[in-house]
C-alpha cells in the first residue's frame, strides 16, 4: 500500500505526517529545525527521499537544509566540517562550496548577471533590491541535484549542485519594469514556481505585488504575464504589472491553463497566461491565500476563501474550503468535518497540497496550528493534528 | 584556546555545545574569532554576517569581559581575558521578540 508523506513548514520548525493509503492513522515527526521559521519544504520527484529545506530566522539569516532520506535527517548541503581543506584529488571527491548553501548573492556580474536595481517601497519611493529569505523550493521534475529558490525580495535562484550553491537567474529581477514592483503586506516574495513538465525552459513564477511572469528559455528573459487582471489598488487598475498574486496552479497534463487566487478574485487563463478571467462567481469571499487542483481531474480546483484583507479569517467564522468541478465557477462549499462556528484561522498561500491517490487526498494547514486532509477529494476533511506553530506550508507526497 | 558562547539556534545548527573552543593565531580580534568560529563550523558562514561584505546582520551582538564589542571594527584586538580563555567571547542574538 501506498504511503503518504506530509511535509509541514511552521513558524517555529518543520514536521513531518505520515499515514498508509488510508490516510487515517497518522504519525507526527518533529518539530525539526525548533525554534527555526521553516517557510517551505519539498521533495523531489526524481527522487523523492531528497527533501529541501528552507529554514531561516529574523537574527541569522537563511539556511538551506536536505535530507536524503525522507527527513529523517538532515544536513546543510556543502557544510560537512569532515571535508574541510579537502582537494580535488581526494577520494572523497573535490571540496564543495563549505558553507554557502546559504549564500542568496544577487548576480550582478558582467557576465551572467544584471546590475542591483531599485523596485519601489510602500511609500512609493525607491529602495534597493535586499535578500531577505526563500519562501519557495521546487526541485526539478528530472534531476535532484537541481532545484528553484523564490526570494524576497522578489529573485528565482537556482541550484545545480544539491543545495550547495545558488545562483541567479537575474533576467527576471532586472525586467524593465522591476521598478515598478512593490512588496505586499509579507514583503516582495517571490512565491510560485511552476515548471512545465511538458517543456523544460517553460517556467511561470508569481511575485507579491508585481503579477505573474513567464519564460520560455529555462530563465534568461521573462514576460509579464498579467493582462485581464484588475487590481482596485492601483492607480491603474489594469496597468501590466503591480498585481497582488497570492497563488498559482497548474495541473500537469495541460500546463496551458493556470488557475490563480489574486489578492481578490479567482483567475484562471487557458493560454498560458496571455489572458486571464475572472472565476470567482459564487464564492462568498473572492480573496484568499491558497489555490489547488485536483491530481485526476484537471477542471476541478480547490479555494479556501477568506474575509478580506483587513480581516484575514473565514467568512463568518466558519472554515470552508470551495471546490470547482469546472474550472472555476459553479462552487460548492466542503464543510463536512472543519469547523462551521468561531473559527479565525488563516490559511497561508503555500499551505494547501493534493496527493496523487485515488481517490485524491486534499491538504491545508491554519495559522492555528491544525492540519486538515480529506481522502475523497474534500467530501470529507478530518483533522491530522492541531495545536502546531501557525502552519506556513503544506506539502505532500505520495510514495509507492 | 578561545571560549566562544554560542545562542541557542547556532548551537543546534552546528551540532555543538553552548561553548566551543576555537585557536586563533596571533592577535586575538572580533574579526579572527569570527573568522575561527566560521572555519571550524562552516555552517554557520552567512549567519553572523554577510558572506560578501562581512557586514554583521542586524540582531547579532557581541560581549567580551561584559563589554558589549557589536559595534567594534573587526581588527579591533580583544582583553587578555578572552585570548587566554579566561572568560568566554558571547554572541548574542538581540532581544527583539519572537
Amino acid at each position: 500500500m501506498s504511503t503518504i508523506r506530509v511535509l509541514v513548514g511552521t513558524r517555529k520548525g518543520a514536521f513531518i505526517l505520515t499515514a498508509d493509503g488510508k490516510r487515517r492513522d497518522w504519525s507526527v515527526a518533529g518539530p525539526h529545525f525548533a525554534g527555526w521559521e521553516i517557510y517551505h519544504l519539498k521533495g523531489s520527484p526524481a527522487y523523492p527521499d531528497r527533501i529541501y529545506a528552507s529554514q531561516s530566522t529574523s537574527w541569522f539569516g537563511q539556511v538551506i537544509q536536505r535530507s536524503d532520506d525522507g527527513g529523517l535527517t538532515w544536513e546543510q548541503p556543502g557544510s560537512d566540517p569532515s571535508r574541510q581543506g579537502a582537494s580535488p584529488g581526494d577520494e572523497a571527491g573535490p571540496p564543495m562550496p563549505q558553507g554557502e548553501s546559504n549564500k542568496f548573492a544577487y548576480d550582478t556580474s558582467e557576465e551572467t548577471g544584471r546590475p542591483l536595481t531599485t523596485h519601489q517601497w510602500y511609500d512609493g519611493t525607491q529602495h534597493p533590491w535586499e535578500f531577505t529569505r526563500v519562501w519557495h523550493l521546487e526541485p526539478s521534475l528530472t534531476d535532484p541535484d537541481v532545484a528553484y529558490a523564490g526570494v524576497e525580495d522578489a529573485g528565482l535562484f537556482r541550484t545545480t549542485d544539491g543545495g550547495r550553491s545558488w545562483g541567479e537567474l537575474a533576467g527576471l529581477r532586472s525586467h524593465a519594469t522591476g521598478e515598478g514592483w512593490m512588496p505586499g503586506a509579507g514583503g516582495m516574495c517571490l512565491h510560485t514556481i511552476l515548471l512545465d513538465p511538458k517543456d523544460p525552459d517553460r517556467i511561470f513564477v508569481a511575485i507579491s505585488a508585481a503579477g505573474s511572469f513567464r519564460t520560455e528559455d529555462g530563465g534568461k528573459t521573462w514576460k509579464p504575464i498579467n493582462r485581464g487582471l484588475r487590481s482596485e489598488f492601483m492607480p491603474d487598475p489594469t496597468a501590466e504589472i503591480g498585481h497582488c498574486v497570492h497563488r498559482l496552479a497548474m495541473h500537469p497534463s495541460n500546463p496551458d491553463t493556470l488557475f490563480m487566487q489574486k489578492h481578490w478574485d479567482v483567475m484562471r487563463t487557458d493560454d498560458a497566461g496571455d489572458n486571464w478571467r475572472e472565476v470567482s462567481d459564487n464564492l462568498p469571499s473572492d480573496f484568499g491565500f491558497p489555490i489547488e487542483v485536483h491530481a485526476h481531474e484537471p477542471e476541478t480546483i480547490y479555494v479556501v476563501p477568506i474575509k478580506s484583507d483587513s480581516e484575514h479569517y473565514p467568512p463568518e467564522g466558519k472554515l470552508r474550503v470551495y471546490r470547482s468541478r469546472t474550472g472555476g465557477n459553479e462552487w460548492q462549499a466542503l464543510t463536512e468535518g472543519l469547523p462551521q462556528k468561531d473559527c479565525y484561522v488563516n490559511v497561508l498561500r503555500d499551505a494547501m497540497a493534493a496527493d496523487s491517490l485515488d481517490p485524491c487526498g486534499i491538504y491545508f494547514g491554519t495559522t492555528g496550528g491544525q492540519v486538515y486532509v480529506s481522502p475523497d477529494g474534500g467530501d470529507h476533511w478530518s483533522m491530522i493534528v492541531r495545536d502546531l506553530p501557525s502552519v506556513l506550508s503544506v506539502e505532500v507526497q505520495t510514495l509507492p | 584556546m578561545i571560549r566562544v558562547e554560542l545562542p541557542y539556534h547556532l548551537r543546534t545548527l552546528a551540532g555543538a555545545d553552548a561553548e566551543v573552543t576555537l585557536t586563533v593565531d596571533g592577535v586575538v580580534t572580533l574579526g579572527g574569532v569570527l573568522d575561527a568560529l566560521e572555519a571550524r563550523y562552516p555552517m554557520l558562514r552567512g549567519t553572523l554576517r554577510d558572506h560578501d561584505t562581512g557586514r554583521r546582520r542586524p540582531l547579532v551582538r557581541f560581549f567580551a569581559c561584559r563589554e558589549d564589542v557589536t559595534h567594534d571594527p573587526p581588527d579591533t584586538p580583544l582583553p587578555e581575558a578572552i585570548a587566554s580563555g579566561a572568560e568566554p567571547f558571547l554572541i548574542v542574538g538581540a532581544i527583539a521578540g519572537g
